[in-house]
């Protein structure tokens, strides 16, 4: 049970760092993006390959920092990761999102994004193969924190949770401290008011696009440290970023930051009464509640 | 030659039986605008519906009630409608986005479901189903051949309906709403009642479909009902024009044909090593077909009839 909370603490952490560019993504562009998710495989295997190449240029960067498996060139890694996934989902909307939606219809664009989706998930699978990859071989062992109740807890989870806390204060400050931040808000709360205010829309948009691609490219490395990388990493967490941003309400990025921890206990726990193979179920039963409890999310507000 | 005649049936009976799938879609999305993420699973209702209402008993499972084929397949598509009203009671009157992730999930859930549940098949699906007058046709191709005449009756039959519903004040009121919903709501309409009955009525149809499908196979399993068929029989709607039932027919039979082509063609010409990803090279290239049909050719290759009003419509 402890375990349980623990770990979906730790999920959570990973699925708001998803959720936060999604419903920001959504908000603005007022569609469901189901390519989200495949950000955060992108992020992952991006992640991978630079890894691979500064432990090839400096050995001494394949050194896992003590007591973790991540290692210097990872730290790095991933920072590249992040402006090279930013970069990609920036690249993804000129090509086919911002198309679309000159064409009109918001429908299309939900359309577009799951064959961006299918496209980009199995074009990593042909480059990557289908199998699982780690970014370390080393083990790395769980320390147990505690026997009674048992509770057990690898060093990278602990990292994991932190930095994406660290990420996510970060973006806190930048929202409520910067003219971006204002603008931000601005722009989400009436786009024809703020480009009256002198605010740049299509310079909001890319913005956007780069930071919602930052953040799921870290979610996708976090889960590929404490999980594995698969190119249905994707596939498997685009339900449950989905789920996180209905609880917060869509739009509202305080809102995905709780629903993604609130998904993530839920999920975890769910585990404690339903066999684990029931447990991709568990996000669509938490949006049928709150649409049913609260139809816009905690944060949300009413939109048509 | 018999070989060529017998794989031209097979291919026929099931491009016939997605094109009433696809007509289904095209009922919620080309004449509604409703979106709609989880066709599998309204496919997949009417599909496990219909074996478990019609099956023979099978030890350790649900089902097994024998039905007569007719009201098995009935009750399969009452199945569809059922779960379509539930998500649709949740989520229609909220922003549409909300319906394409509900639906979305749904697929997700009853994949789950099917495939974890050992009383409703597990992964091992549902056996156990005897094709209906196999006795009398036998269980080659000329049942397969009356198997054929039989889907295409339904198809004729959801075609005709769905024509004659689109001409009806009925359709009318659906293309006002999609085109216009606060006008027609303006008019003492009441849109969200109208789209949950398309949203049930697309469904159902697509139950019927998925009926067919397990007849077909007289089996059913969480393999038949993955994301990738929703997303076919989205490309098939999309590449025929939404809107257009014809077009909807269309574009099923040309999707299907150029999927099982270039499974085929990569199966009997690409290296080995390259054949272990067939399913991915496909995946990629039917993505690139929706994406690059909504950047080129948005209405698709048979583009819906759109009719100012009754009166302007010529020689009629």
């Amino acid at each position: 049970m402890i375990q349980n909370l623990v770990d979906g603490v730790l999920v959570g952490s990973i699925l708001s760092l998803g959720a936060i560019g999604l419903t920001m993504a959504m908000h603005m562009l007022r569609f469901a993006n189901f390519s989200h998710a495949e950000l955060l495989s992108i992020g992952a295997y991006a992640a991978l390959v630079f890894d691979g190449l500064f432990g090839a240029i400096h050995p001494a960067l394949a050194e896992a920092i003590p007591p973790l498996s991540l290692t210097w060139s990872l730290t790095l890694a991933l920072l590249l990761s992040m402006a090279l996934t930013g970069l990609s989902a920036v690249a993804v909307d000129k090509l086919v999102f911002k198309r679309v939606r000159a064409k009109g219809g918001e429908l299309s664009m939900v359309f577009a994004s799951f064959g961006v989706a299918m496209i980009i998930r199995n074009i990593l699978g042909l480059i990557f193969g289908l199998n699982p990859k780690l970014y370390s071989q080393d083990i790395v062992f769980a320390i147990v924190v505690s026997r009674d109740p048992f509770l057990l807890i690898k060093p990278d989870q602990v990292f994991t949770l932190v930095a994406a806390l660290l990420i996510m204060f970060i973006l806190h400050l930048v929202l409520s401290r910067t003219t971006f931040g204002y603008s931000l808000r601005a722009v989400a709360e009436n786009p024809t008011l703020a480009q009256v205010s002198g605010i740049n829309l299509s310079r909001m948009i890319v913005l956007i696009w780069l930071i919602g691609g930052g953040l799921a490219a870290a979610a996708g490395v976090f889960y590929g440290l404490t999980n594995q990388i698969s190119p249905v990493l994707g596939r498997d967490l685009v339900l449950p970023i989905f789920a996180a941003t209905i609880v917060g309400g869509i739009g509202s990025i305080y809102g995905a930051v709780l629903g993604g921890f609130l998904v993530g206990l839920a999920s975890n726990l769910a585990l404690v009464l339903l066999p684990s193979g029931y447990s991709p179920a568990v996000p669509f039963l938490i949006i049928l509640a709150v649409l049913i409890l609260r139809p816009h999310g905690f944060f949300g507000e009413e939109r048509t | 030659m018999i070989g060529v005649i017998s794989y031209l049936v097979f291919f026929a009976t099931v491009a016939s039986i997605l094109s009433i799938a696809v007509m289904g879609l095209n009922l919620q999305w080309g004449n509604t605008g409703l979106f709609n993420g989880g066709v599998v699973a309204f496919f997949g209702a009417g599909a496990y519906g219909t074996l478990i209402l019609g099956g023979t008993p099978q030890a350790g499972q649900l089902g097994g009630f024998g039905l007569p084929y007719l009201l098995a397949l009935l009750g399969g598509m009452v199945c569809a409608g059922l779960v379509a009203w539930i998500v649709g009671l949740l989520t229609i009157r909220l922003r549409h986005d909300y319906l394409a992730i509900a639906t979305f999930g749904v697929a997700v859930a009853f994949e789950t479901v099917m495939r974890n549940t050992d009383a409703l098949g597990g992964a091992q699906g549902i056996r156990g189903f005897e094709r209906p007058l196999r006795e009398t046709l036998g269980n080659g191709f000329t049942y397969n051949l009356a198997f054929f005449a039989f889907v295409l009756i339904l198809l004729i039959a959801t075609y005709l309906f769905l024509e004659r519903l689109i001409q009806s004040p009925f359709g009318r009121l659906l293309r006002a709403i999609r085109e216009d919903e606060t006008a027609a709501q303006s008019l003492g309409k009441s849109p969200s009642l109208v789209r949950l009955t398309s949203f049930v009525a697309g469904s159902v149809i697509m139950g019927l479909a998925g009926g067919l499908y397990a007849t077909f196979y007289a089996f059913i399993s969480p393999q038949d009902v993955l994301p990738i068929l929703t997303f076919q029989i989205w490309a098939m709607l999309i590449v025929g024009g939404a809107g257009n039932n014809k077009g909807a027919v269309m574009g099923t039979f040309l999707i299907w044909a150029a999927w099982t082509a270039s499974g085929w063609a990569l199966s009997r010409f690409a290296p080995l090593e390259v054949q272990l990803y067939t399913g991915s090279i496909q995946f990629v290239l039917i993505g690139f077909v929706i994406v690059g049909m909504l950047l080129w050719r948005p209405q698709g290759l048979f583009p819906e009839n759109l009719v100012v009003s009754q009166s302007a419509r010529p020689n009629k």
